[in-house]
């Protein structure tokens, strides 16, 4: 648990407190948007107000838009982010384990790697025949570089003495980068591949708002062209939901495939 | 019994350094860490090589297990120049060299494992040697869920699975206190006794080398030398009352004025050359 510690019977009353805190908030945003306050510098008048949002998400549920948009989105995540996880992971092995792939590689990619992804909207726009092609590359540019970077970062630091070891008892190549090498570098590349889920639904809806069809994206972007402002904040959630999803995925994933790293007592 | 771990009189393991010395570092910052290096190691003998830190002990090991190349000479394990690691020279680190990712059982079976044993039997092995280093039940802990001491068992236990011709022991027990330190002197003697194998033990606790060792091998700060190559008179199996008997004494003073002079006569080096 997060924050300064404390005994442990004042658990519940800080749950209490927290949850108090979310309704607080919800409670403010009623207030404000339902009167309409307007600050000068910042109005609230054309801002949804909590009942109307769930209201719209009521009908989202029941409507079915809502399986084509997430669908859709869910799509170009997993292919553009699966093909980034997959080429980023192998380009970080040869760049990590051999000096000639990383003298050939490593320059291109360090030149473009400054380059926001989102910038390669309009160039990739203009690539790709189809718009649906446009945003898996999006996704796939905004995932690729921290897989590849912290895939390097792993690999290159795999405990020397391990590699010793499992050179002195007999260690093939091929049972040196499998059995030694990939597990040593896991923590990092699991790493890498979290952050990489994010950039990617973070590349993955501007690149809807600008050229999408369906995805939540485009549905939060089309409820502003529509004037229907609770669905925005109803994209908003949901663009959130996911984001945080995909990542808890990703935690769990980790934590399956690297049991040694489960912290347990035992003598 | 399993001939895995069966076996009373070494067949092989004669460890010859002929005249070697060895350089490390690169370009202006190369120095010497061991020079003129000269003995020998008969098949089964215990051997301790004692030394202050940074004499070139470990760089010695290295070299024998393969990571490093000599400088100049030869070595040979039963007439063969070393060319590289080999599961035939096992070398056992003082900690965290286990395969955090692989089980007990998983770690002591990779050896077998890259020399093609099946599945079934390189575990059954495992867990045979297992027993004999006192592990057994504890086949399916990660290395992390082990004391010290036990992660040291298991360290020798995947390296003697291989049947390695020479055990080689960089300061096995160096991060352990000194009670666990103790009770795996036991372990390794008793070990040693079953599955006898040419041993070089690397330390700079003098009680230790006293205490495990056939014969015993002084080297000199850096650049180390051989300095003092004593057998040891003392009957075997040994127990901790051999530490307070007047010849275990007297060598260890002995042993204690080597180490004071050596440092004495690195000083007087320095102060001369600086």
């Amino acid at each position: 648990m997060a924050g300064p510690a404390g005994p442990d019977r004042s658990v519940g009353p800080r749950l209490l407190v927290r949850l108090g805190s979310i309704l607080f908030c919800i409670a403010v945003w009623q207030l404000v948007s339902s009167q309409r306050l307007n600050f000068g510098i910042i109005t609230f008048r054309n801002v949804p107000p909590p009942t109307e949002v769930v209201q719209s998400l009521y009908y989202l549920m029941h409507s079915p838009k809502l399986l084509g948009h997430l669908l859709s989105s869910l799509w170009r995540v997993f292919a553009g982010y699966g093909v980034a996880a997959l080429s980023g992971v192998m380009l970080g092995f040869a760049i990590g384990r051999s000096r000639a792939a990383s003298d050939l590689l490593l320059p291109p990619l360090e030149l473009l790697r400054p380059i926001p992804a989102v910038a390669w909207i309009p160039l990739s726009i203009l690539m790709f025949p189809s718009s649906e092609l446009s945003m898996i590359f999006i996704t796939f540019v905004g995932a690729l570089f921290p897989i590849i970077l912290n895939t390097v970062h792993g690999v290159a630091n795999v405990d020397r003495r391990l590699l010793a070891s499992a050179r002195s008892l007999g260690g093939t190549r091929a049972a040196i980068l499998l059995e030694i090498v990939l597990p040593g570098a896991a923590p990092s590349i699991v790493t890498g591949l979290a952050i990489g889920m994010g950039t990617s639904w973070f590349c993955l809806v501007t690149a809807e708002m600008i050229s999408g069809q369906f995805g939540i994206g485009y549905y939060t972007w089309e409820a502003y062209t529509l004037q229907n402002y609770a669905d925005i904040v109803v994209g908003m959630l949901l663009i959130g939901l996911f984001g945080m999803g995909s990542s808890w995925l990703l935690t769990t994933l980790g934590q399956v495939l690297m049991p040694w790293r489960r912290p347990t007592i035992a003598r | 019994m399993n001939p895995m771990v069966a076996g009373k009189v070494p067949r092989s393991g004669r460890i010859e350094v002929n005249d070697v010395s060895i350089s490390l570092g690169q370009g202006a910052d190369t120095f010497e860490a061991v020079r003129d290096l000269e003995f020998s190691v008969a098949p089964g003998e215990l051997v301790c090589i004692l030394g202050p830190s940074g004499c070139g002990k470990s760089t010695l090991l290295g070299a024998l297990a393969g990571h490093l190349q000599v400088t100049k000479g030869r070595l040979t394990v039963d007439g063969e120049p070393v060319s590289g690691p080999s599961p035939d020279r096992g070398i056992v680190f003082q900690q965290h060299t286990l395969f955090p990712w692989k089980k007990v059982r998983d770690n002591v079976a990779f050896g077998p494992k890259m020399r093609g044993v099946g599945k079934a039997a390189r575990q059954h092995g495992a867990e045979e040697i297992l027993r004999l280093v006192g592990l057994a039940g504890f086949e399916s802990f990660y290395p992390s869920q082990l004391s010290g001491g036990m992660q040291q068992r298991v360290e020798i236990a995947r390296v003697l699975i291989n049947q390695p011709r020479v055990l080689l022991m960089d300061e096995p027990f160096g991060a352990l206190d000194a009670q666990t330190r103790a009770m795996m002197h036991d372990v390794l003697l008793d070990i040693w006794t079953k599955i006898p194998t040419t041993t070089i033990f690397v330390t700079h606790d003098i009680d230790e080398a006293l205490f495990l060792a056939d014969r015993v091998i002084m080297m000199s700060a850096r650049p180390g030398r051989a300095i003092e190559d004593i057998r040891l008179p003392f009957a075997r199996p040994r127990n901790v009352e051999l530490v307070t008997e007047t010849e275990f004494v007297r060598l260890k003073r002995h042993f204690l004025e080597l180490l004071r002079d050596s440092h004495r006569t690195t000083r007087e080096i320095d102060a001369r050359s600086g």
